[in-house]
């Protein structure tokens, strides 16, 4: 008998909600990956002395330089939610019979990065 | 004058069409009805060669599975008046090739859930004979894959996966997190027997978890999760291997 083999569009993650969601996820790595790029340069120019991390620190005040930085900003924290919200799939834990709940473990991980965030925003603002 | 509603359904008649098309039917709505009740309604009433799957009517079989206006769903547990009064698309599972109709070739996964050895497997030599009674386990430890082994293989998740529609050499979500129940199972001792297949590059890393496998699953299996769980014991093996290479290799 013929079976009948039907073709995946290209176009076939803009066919239901989550899979848009899923792509942008995938897509926010490339954003991910480009600011750690972004940050090994930053730490290369202090290394280059006074003047080239200056005029480094000169373009990142563009205008254009702090849209693309608040552009990422918004895609790195849709990548951190979302993996988040994914960390109790992976992270099972029991406590007995009971499995530890997923608010839980995933709350966690949210007070985590809350704490850190907190730690790195006084080391930067001299507190 | 009674309410009705459209369905669209994909046909397919491999002896007169090469190609599947559309057919548009007017059934009654009623409130209590599933699809499945309006798809056989055509089937009695209106044209007795629409050919699809069906069996226990009541979300246990697995047989009934279709696309729902793009969506894998039970079509025994999918109700009209969730669209009603808008028209449903109704298609055959996306990812496996068609027969007839709404009615899909899964000898594939067949092949896969052979594959992975879903049974309790235990060594050689350490198998009890049969009058010192079963391999006993602790509720806590059934508590541990119990949610793994509800799976009654209707394929939806297969359907919701991407990874497999693109490359059907994907082993897949529910025969993976099958292999990964008894993997789980405190009476099993099979799973470096199904590890090969698990880890390898159509089992596991293919995997992008998208995470539709668990969302349209009637049972509630999660199989993402337990495919992301075996990719973490997995990685744990391969640490094992070289932070010890003096040590047993899997």
């Amino acid at each position: 008998m013929s079976t009948y083999h039907r073709i995946v569009p290209n176009t076939w993650w803009l066919k239901r909600r989550p899979y848009i969601f899923f792509m942008i996820r995938e897509l926010t790595s490339v954003f991910v990956a480009g600011y750690c790029i972004f940050l090994l340069v930053l730490v290369y120019k202090l290394t280059q002395g006074a003047d080239a991390y200056g005029n480094f620190m000169a373009v990142l005040k563009l205008p254009s330089s702090v849209a693309l930085h608040l552009i990422t900003l918004a895609f790195v924290l849709y990548h951190t939610i979302t993996w988040f919200n994914l960390t109790p799939k992976i992270l099972v834990l029991y406590r007995g019979e009971d499995r530890v709940p997923q608010g839980l473990v995933a709350g966690t991980f949210y007070a985590g990065w809350v704490v850190i965030s907190v730690i790195v925003a006084l080391l930067v603002l001299g507190v | 004058m009674a309410e009705t509603m459209k369905l669209e359904i994909f046909r397919y008649r491999p002896e007169k069409e090469s190609e599947p098309t559309f057919q548009t039917f007017k059934v009654p709505f009623r409130e209590d009805w599933v699809v499945l009740d309006a798809i056989n309604h055509i089937k009695d009433e209106i044209d007795g060669t629409l050919s699809y799957r069906w069996s226990c009517q009541m979300g246990v079989c697995g047989s009934c599975g279709i696309m729902i206006n793009n969506v894998p769903k039970l079509s025994c547990a999918a109700f009209l008046k969730d669209y009603y009064p808008d028209k449903i698309r109704i298609e055959p599972l996306t990812g496996f090739p068609v027969e007839r109709d709404l009615i899909f070739e899964m000898d594939d996964f067949m092949t896969k859930l052979t594959e992975i050895q879903p049974y309790i497997i235990r060594k050689e030599g350490e198998e009890k004979p049969l009058d010192e009674g079963e391999y006993l386990q602790s509720p806590a430890e059934l508590a541990r894959f119990k949610q793994y082994s509800m799976c009654i293989n209707c394929l939806l998740c297969y359907a919701a996966c991407p990874v497999y529609a693109l490359d059907s050499s994907f082993i897949g979500p529910a025969a993976i997190a099958l292999g990964q129940r008894y993997n789980m199972d405190t009476r099993d001792q099979g799973r470096d027997a199904r590890q090969e297949l698990i880890a390898s590059h159509e089992g596991i890393w293919e995997c992008t978890f998208v995470g539709e496998c668990s969302a349209v699953c009637p049972k509630h299996v999660d199989p993402a999760a337990a495919i992301q769980r075996a990719k973490v014991s997995s990685t744990i093996d391969w640490f094992k291997d070289v932070l010890n290479p003096w040590g047993k290799k899997k």
